[in-house]
Parts: structure tokens; sequence; C-alpha cells
């Protein structure tokens, strides 16, 4: 059996970052491993431009900044397998793998970075009624069809969920020639980043239904219409608000969820809220040895926050399979609380923690003129005013280890929402 | 000249401003609604100059890839953004394709020019 120091599963903007740092903190025996044609994972097909102005200070498009992180790790010699689908992580490390040139493999690690990333909310989870014929896609799919294999899904469009990438395809199939005819909205806010509502819909005159869903699919072979209703605060179809669109194509863009099938076969402990996994300061999920990073661990909104982590990730794997972990370090724990969804970590060990902390989380709903509190036990340590944040929008809080240092007894971490 | 309104959403934040700019013919009387100066820059850009970046597809021979993404070098005119689509329609490269490689110059006369925006290796 082949051994590596270090097998980073999944080579996109996560497994590149962590990959390239792990290697820059002394780490030669590295791996990634990649289901895909190429490296860069789902950028590659993101080819609208705003990524990486927190990194390069400039705005690339999807492909642009993959391929800075891929000369990354071309430059560092680091080893990579293509069209290589890993099948089973043990909890002791052991990565089983098969492609068309190796068949069935494995190949032993001391330390394992998942970065698997995430996919999209399917119709079946969404429970939407009516047929089920051809033409319904998730926004993804048509974005991989349309801008990496050059096919047009379709010619007259409607759209549920105003996700970012939905919001993305309504201007790109509009370019390409395609009626977008409706964007319709389950939650009475969006979901996807102001610019993406201006610059993808109102430029081009596509209407966006807030507090809409589809109610009916028609069509046995290929989708005919579709029909959508205004929702009640309860989230329910109101009768009698029913409009119909005659269309061919449906887009899908309802969310996305982390992929942790290999992470639970690993025996790694998935948090419920992100459905990624539970992490420590390092990155560290509740198995020795094995760190999440990028959107397996909670999903993202900018690629320059998954590197940011995912180097994190790289240099604390580094770090264990140099070092191994020290295990009788005081863990603390971190309550998100009134209106805080979740943390990422959501332990941290005051004594083993980087100087400086970044723990990143969303909110629940919507505030105006809010603040971000964070308490150490009962005492208010830091409080910071926010005009607005919205569940679509990442937040964060910076812990200091000095600072925690000051609170041997510390026994819980709390970050909530509160009045400014 | 008699004065006419435009309503917009600002972009700058996630805050979302609602912005009312009082024009008249092409001078910009006033902008309000607003909450800091990015606000009024970006309504005052958007109401007198509003351009975007553009990017697409073009297709490609011998490449591991049937696709190239591209891009406009740098912003245009927002009324440009079809021209510059359809411009793009029929336009085949070859590979091997660099990022930064000219696609199309100066596209729709804008003097802007599409260039690649991922390196496609040769089959």
């Amino acid at each position: 059996m082949n051994t590596y120091d270090l097998v980073i599963v999944g080579g996109g903007p996560a497994g590149l970052a962590a990959a390239a740092s792990a290697k820059d903190h002394g780490i030669d025996s590295i791996l990634i491993i990649e289901r895909d044609k190429e490296l860069g994972g789902i950028l590659n097909q993101c080819i609208h431009n705003g990524f990486g102005l927190h990194t390069f200070k400039e705005e690339l498009t999807g492909p642009e900044y993959a391929s800075r992180f891929i000369d990354m790790v071309l430059d560092r010699g680091i080893e990579y397998k293509l069209n290589t689908m890993v099948m089973d992580i043990s909890a002791d490390k052991k990565v089983t793998a098969m492609n068309r040139e190796d068949g069935m493999f494995e190949v032993q690690a001391k330390a394992v970075i998942l970065a698997m990333g995430c996919r999209e909310r399917s119709r079946g989870a969404l429970n939407i009624p009516g047929y089920r014929p051809a033409g319904i896609y998730s926004a993804g799919t048509a974005q991989r069809l349309v801008n990496m294999e050059g096919y047009m899904p379709g010619k007259e469009v409607v759209i549920l969920g105003s996700g970012d990438i939905g919001l993305i395809m309504a201007r790109r199939m509009t370019l390409e020639g395609a009626k977008v005819k409706v964007v319709a909205e389950l939650m009475p806010y969006s979901g996807g980043l102001k610019r993406n509502i201006v610059q993808c819909l109102n430029d081009f005159d596509i209407p966006l239904k807030l507090s809409h869903t589809v109610v009916d699919i028609e069509g046995k072979n290929r989708v005919e219409a579709v029909t959508i209703a205004e929702v009640g605060s309860d989230r329910k179809p109101i009768p009698g608000t029913e409009e119909r669109y005659t269309c061919d194509t449906l887009l899908l863009s309802c969310g996305l969820i982390p992929e942790n099938e290999l992470s639970k076969s690993a025996g790694v402990a998935l948090n419920p809220v992100t459905s990624g996994p539970v992490v420590n300061d390092s990155l560290e999920t509740n198995i020795d040895g094995i760190f999440a990073c990028g959107n397996v661990l909670h999903v993202h909104d900018l690629v320059d926050y998954v590197s940011q982590e995912a180097s994190a990730a790289g240099k604390n794997a580094a770090n264990y399979i140099k070092n191994g972990k020290e295990k009788d370090a005081k863990i603390v724990e971190i309550l998100p609380v009134d209106g805080v969804r979740y943390t990422v970590p959501k332990y941290i060990r005051p004594t083993e923690m980087d100087d400086t902390l970044t723990v990143r989380f969303r909110v629940g709903a919507v505030y105006k003129n809010c603040a971000i509190a964070t308490y150490f036990d009962d005492q208010l340590i830091s409080k910071r005013k926010r005009p607005v944040m919205a569940p679509g929008e990442m937040e964060q809080v910076i812990l200091d280890k000095k600072k925690l240092g000051e609170y041997p007894d510390l026994s819980k971490i709390t970050i909530k929402i509160e009045e400014a | 000249m008699s004065e006419t309104t435009r309503e917009l959403t600002c972009i700058g934040c996630p805050l979302g401003c609602s912005i009312t700019v009082t024009m008249n013919g092409t001078d910009v009387v006033s902008v309000t609604g607003n909450t800091c100066p990015r606000g009024d820059a970006y309504a005052r850009k958007e109401v007198t100059n509003p351009t975007r970046i553009v990017t697409s597809t073009v297709r490609v021979e011998g490449g591991i890839s049937p696709m190239v993404n591209v891009k406009t070098a740098s912003d245009i005119p927002k009324a440009k953004i079809f021209e510059c689509a359809s411009a793009l329609k029929n336009v085949v490269v070859t590979a091997p394709v660099k990022i930064g490689d000219v696609v199309v110059s100066n596209v729709a006369g804008t003097g802007v020019d599409v260039v690649a925006a991922k390196n496609i290796v040769a089959k």
C-alpha cells in the first residue's frame, strides 16, 4: 500500500490551498485526489468575475482564481491524481479510491484533509409537486452544461430560488439567448448578493418574486409550464395567487449542502445545522488527524475565505504530522445563540490555538442595526455594531489567545446577536 | 429641461440602500437615500456611465475542454453587453489557450479586447 503523510480529498479551491500551505509548512509527502478531469473544482464553471477581491485585490473569474492556486500546487511539485474517486476513508486514515488506470487502490495517510465541497439541494429534497419531465436542472448543472460542455439546457426558463448560482445563471442564459421569465424565491428576502440581484436580474429586467414558490410543473416528456404562487408567513401557498408561466426549463437554486458521505464513513461527527463536520480551532474533526475546510465544512459565500480557511487546515495538518497532538488540552465550547445559527469552529483549545482565531458563522434572519456580542462565560468581551446582517452573508468574530489566557477557568464562549 | 428621477439599489454592501437620483437631462441634480459616500459615487456612475465586465465562453478546437471562458479585459458600457455577447457567438479558438490571449479585439467597437480567462492545454 502506498503511504503519504497527507492525503487531501478534493482538488478544488479548498484542497489546493490546503496542499500549498501544508507543503510550505514542511510536509513533502502529499497526495491530492480529484474526481474531475482537472484541478480547480467548482471554480472551473464559475466564469463570472468577482473572485479574489480580498486575496488578490482584483476581480478574477473563477477559472483565473483557480489557476493561481493550481500554479502554486504545480510550482511546489505536489502530487495529484485526476479522474479519481475516493470510495472510503477509514478512521485510521486509510483512503480507498479508484480510477481507470489504477483500478481500486488504497493509500495510508498520517493525516487527511476533507475538501470535497458541497452539492445542490435537489428537486427530491424540495418536494415540488407535479410531473417529472426532462428540463428540470439544478442551477449548477445548467452552469456546467453552458460554461464547460457548451450545451444550452433550454430556451424559456423559470428559476426557483434566488441563491447566487441561480441569479448568475439568469444572466448567463439571457446572454446566450434564452428568455428567463421569472425568479421565484420562497423567503421574503433573497439568498443572493445585492450585486447579483442588480447586475443579473435588474440589468435584464428579469422579475424577482419574493415569497413565491413553484406549486406545479406541467409536461410529460419535457417541461411545458410551471405555476408559481405566493406563500404566506407559514410558507404555504396562498390559493388564488397562482401564475402560470409557459417554459421548457426549470432551474433550481435552493441551497447547497456539504458533501459528507465520506466523512460519515470515517466516523466524523457532523453538525446538523451546517451538515458539515464539527471541528476545533485547528479545523480537526472528532477523528484524530482528519481535518476539514471549505464548503465541505460549511458553505461559504466568498472563495477568499475558503482559501484562508484551507491554508489554516493545511498548516494545522502539517503540525499534526510533525508534532502529534496535545491530548490533554482544555476544550472550551462556543455556543451560538440568539440569531447565531452555528459557529466554525465549534470548540477551541485556548492553550493550543493560534494567536488569533477567526470564528465564522451565519445569522438566521435579516438583522438591521444590531451588534455581534461575544461573552466569556457571562462577561461581555466584545460588541461590534453591524448596520445589517443577512443569512446570505457570513459573519465573523476574532478570538484573541492572549485575552483568553486571562480567563483560565473559562467554561464557555457565547456569541449572540444583540440590540446595538 | 424638466427633472426626472431614477431609483437604484446600491450594490456597495449588503445594506442595499434604495437610492433616488434626480436628473436634469444628463446632469445629476441630487442623490438621496444612500447612507455612505460609496452609494453616492455608485449612483452617479450608474446613471451617467454604467459599465460592466462581460464574461462568456467560446468554443475551443483541439483542447481538453470544448469551451474556454473569456472576459472583457476591462468594463464596457452596459448598453453594449448584448452586442458583445453576439460578437462572441461564432468565435472558435484553437488550443492551447493561455489566460490573457486576445480572443476578439475591440469588441463591439468599445476599444476593449475580449481575452481568455482559462488555460486550456491541447489534447
